[in-house]
């Protein structure tokens, strides 16, 4: 198979991405919870192929099951029917791989190390070490706007720091994948917005793929080259297009009618999904 | 203190030490008057004791003046300190080792659910035995010597660590545990690297409660069959209506907890400096 790749960054054109590789590809993907009578169905009859270099916002009603989503490509929930292959692979094995990394909504630190040895934490356990091509976390604590503070406790550290740390920590085997459960559904709003933007320089200068689980509609549309949305009870793809916004994002462009335009649909279909 | 944008190039290296020494020196007066209550008070009641004393004629049998009790420390201080360190020996030997036992049993029931369905009733239904019930059938068992004060000291600091250390090391959030899998972590990693240091503070409320209750053990252990140790002295002293001497052996023992406790407290603040002071 041919495998043409995409330039990190470049591209949320519907035509020239048909042509790249699945990073993700989960087919006929269900996860249900607990057992007989009790039986959740969280994620029903899934097939989404997610490509390399994308970042794709997943917005849903809660308990549709985004988080799910995540978890079951994480290998930290298996599915009960159907499959899901990470760059043609088992998760299990490309958990051991570090293929991806994960970002959770609170930055579980652990208080007793600085952030730089937070940020280290993944070189130190699973065979980390054996990872030759990994960043080097000052320079990633550099990039996520920390320089100076490589030895602060992470109490010492505000909530938004907290989560910059966490995700130098999750970029620091250098993963080709980045799962984001609600990152900063617990930060106030102006730190949001900054992270944002960060976020989207980070993944400009890394060409990670991106799969980022929110709440928020302007964050779903903000940040993501497309957008995945969720129905609920049980968990199905009610969409999943192309985010019609120019590509060099900026926060003045919310107040923008293309940008409303966007939230507006978005807005429509949550309420078909609930 | 003399420290001014401007003046600082100008400052000497001996300026800059006696500001240092200065608010060195200051902060510990400030230290000193928060704890001038709890000084006065302690006197106020040594006073208000001696006057009782003499006011009402209690006889010396009956009750000993403050005054009696520190002379009893120059004149049979000798017989105090021999008798100090067989206790301070079991009670640290009864810590150390009830301590150990307790945190190896608490990491063995967190990895296997089995072994802690199985023993967890055990250790509470030991904990259900009084102390002092459980002291003459030790000393049958284990003579005369150090090994069943040493036992007793052990068994009374036990139960608390167990309990606290059990739940200490599965105190770790959900979100920490599902990131250690991602990173493919191993059991012995996540002990190591996480469950440890996060036990450290429920550890800690335990060892404190340890470091007292260890040396009530050692005492209760010398009351049954012994002829040294401040548990015997304490017998001793009473049968013979020495009075002085009994209170003084009580102190002594008071002192010996403080202490331990004390060094407990040091010990906790050196390893937990990571935990912000308004924690749980």
């Amino acid at each position: 198979m041919a495998v043409a790749t995409i330039e990190p960054g470049s591209v949320a054109d519907p035509g020239s991405a048909t042509g790249s590789q699945a990073a993700i590809s989960i087919d006929h993907a269900s996860v249900t919870f607990g057992e007989h009578a009790d039986t959740v169905v969280a994620l029903s009859d899934i097939t989404i192929d997610f490509e390399t270099g994308d970042l794709v916002t997943i917005l849903g009603p809660s308990g549709c099951g985004k988080s799910t989503l995540l978890r079951l490509v994480a290998d930290l929930v298996p599915s009960s029917q159907g499959s899901v292959a990470v760059f043609g692979q088992s998760p299990d094995v490309a958990r051991r791989a570090r293929e991806f990394a994960f970002v959770f909504q609170d930055a579980t630190l652990l208080p007793w190390r600085s952030a730089l040895d937070n940020v280290r934490l993944p070189l130190e356990v699973g065979g980390g070490g054996r990872i030759e091509q990994h960043a080097a976390p000052e320079e990633l604590l550099a990039l996520v706007g920390l320089e100076g503070r490589e030895n602060a406790l992470p109490h010492e550290l505000s909530g938004g720091m907290r989560q910059r740390v966490s995700i130098a920590r999750a970029l620091v085997c250098k993963p080709k994948i980045l799962l984001m459960d609600e990152p900063f559904g617990a930060l106030d709003e102006i730190t949001r917005d900054k992270l944002n933007v960060e976020l989207l320089r980070i993944w400009r200068d890394t060409g990670t793929t991106i799969l980022f689980v929110t709440h928020s509609i302007p964050e779903a549309a903000f940040l993501g080259r497309k957008t995945l949305v969720l129905s609920a009870n049980p968990g199905r793809v009610l969409s999943y297009f192309d985010v019609d916004l120019p590509n060099d994002r900026h926060l003045a462009m919310r107040d923008s009618l293309e940008f409303v335009n966007v939230t507006g649909h978005l807005r429509d279909l949550l309420e078909q999904a609930s | 203190m003399s420290v001014t944008g401007a003046g600082t190039a100008q400052q000497s290296p001996i300026d800059a030490a006696k500001a240092e020494a200065q608010a060195r020196s200051a902060a510990r007066a400030a230290r000193w008057r928060d704890r001038l209550p709890a000084i006065a008070a302690a006197i106020g009641l040594v006073v208000l004791w001696q006057l009782i004393i003499v006011v009402f004629g209690v006889r010396q049998f009956i009750a000993p003046s403050p005054l009696d009790v520190i002379k009893v420390f120059g004149t049979k201080g000798d017989v105090l300190l021999g008798n100090f360190w067989p206790t301070l020996m079991e009670a640290f030997a009864g810590f150390v080792v009830g301590n150990v036992v307790a945190v190896l049993l608490a990491i063995w029931f967190v990895h296997s659910r089995l072994a802690e369905k199985a023993f967890y009733p055990i250790a509470v239904f030991i904990n259900t035995i009084p102390i002092i019930a459980v002291a003459p059938i030790l000393v049958l068992l284990l003579g005369n010597g150090f090994a069943p004060k040493i036992v007793i000291a052990s068994l009374i600091c036990f139960f608390p660590t167990l309990v606290n250390m059990v739940r200490g090391l599965k105190s770790v959030s959900p979100q920490m545990v599902e990131l250690m899998r991602v990173l493919s972590a191993s059991k012995r990693e996540v002990l190591f690297k996480v469950r440890l240091q996060s036990s450290l503070p429920y550890l800690f409320a335990a060892l404190k409660i340890a470091s007292t209750t260890c040396v009530i053990g050692a005492i209760v252990g010398e009351w049954i069959g012994s002829n040294y140790g401040l548990g015997a002295l304490i017998i001793e002293a009473t049968y013979n209506f020495r009075s002085p001497l009994l209170y003084a052996t009580v102190f002594l023992g008071a002192g010996l907890a403080v202490t331990f406790f004390t060094l407990t407290t040091l010990a906790e603040r050196w390893l937990l400096k990571w935990r912000p002071a308004n924690a749980i």
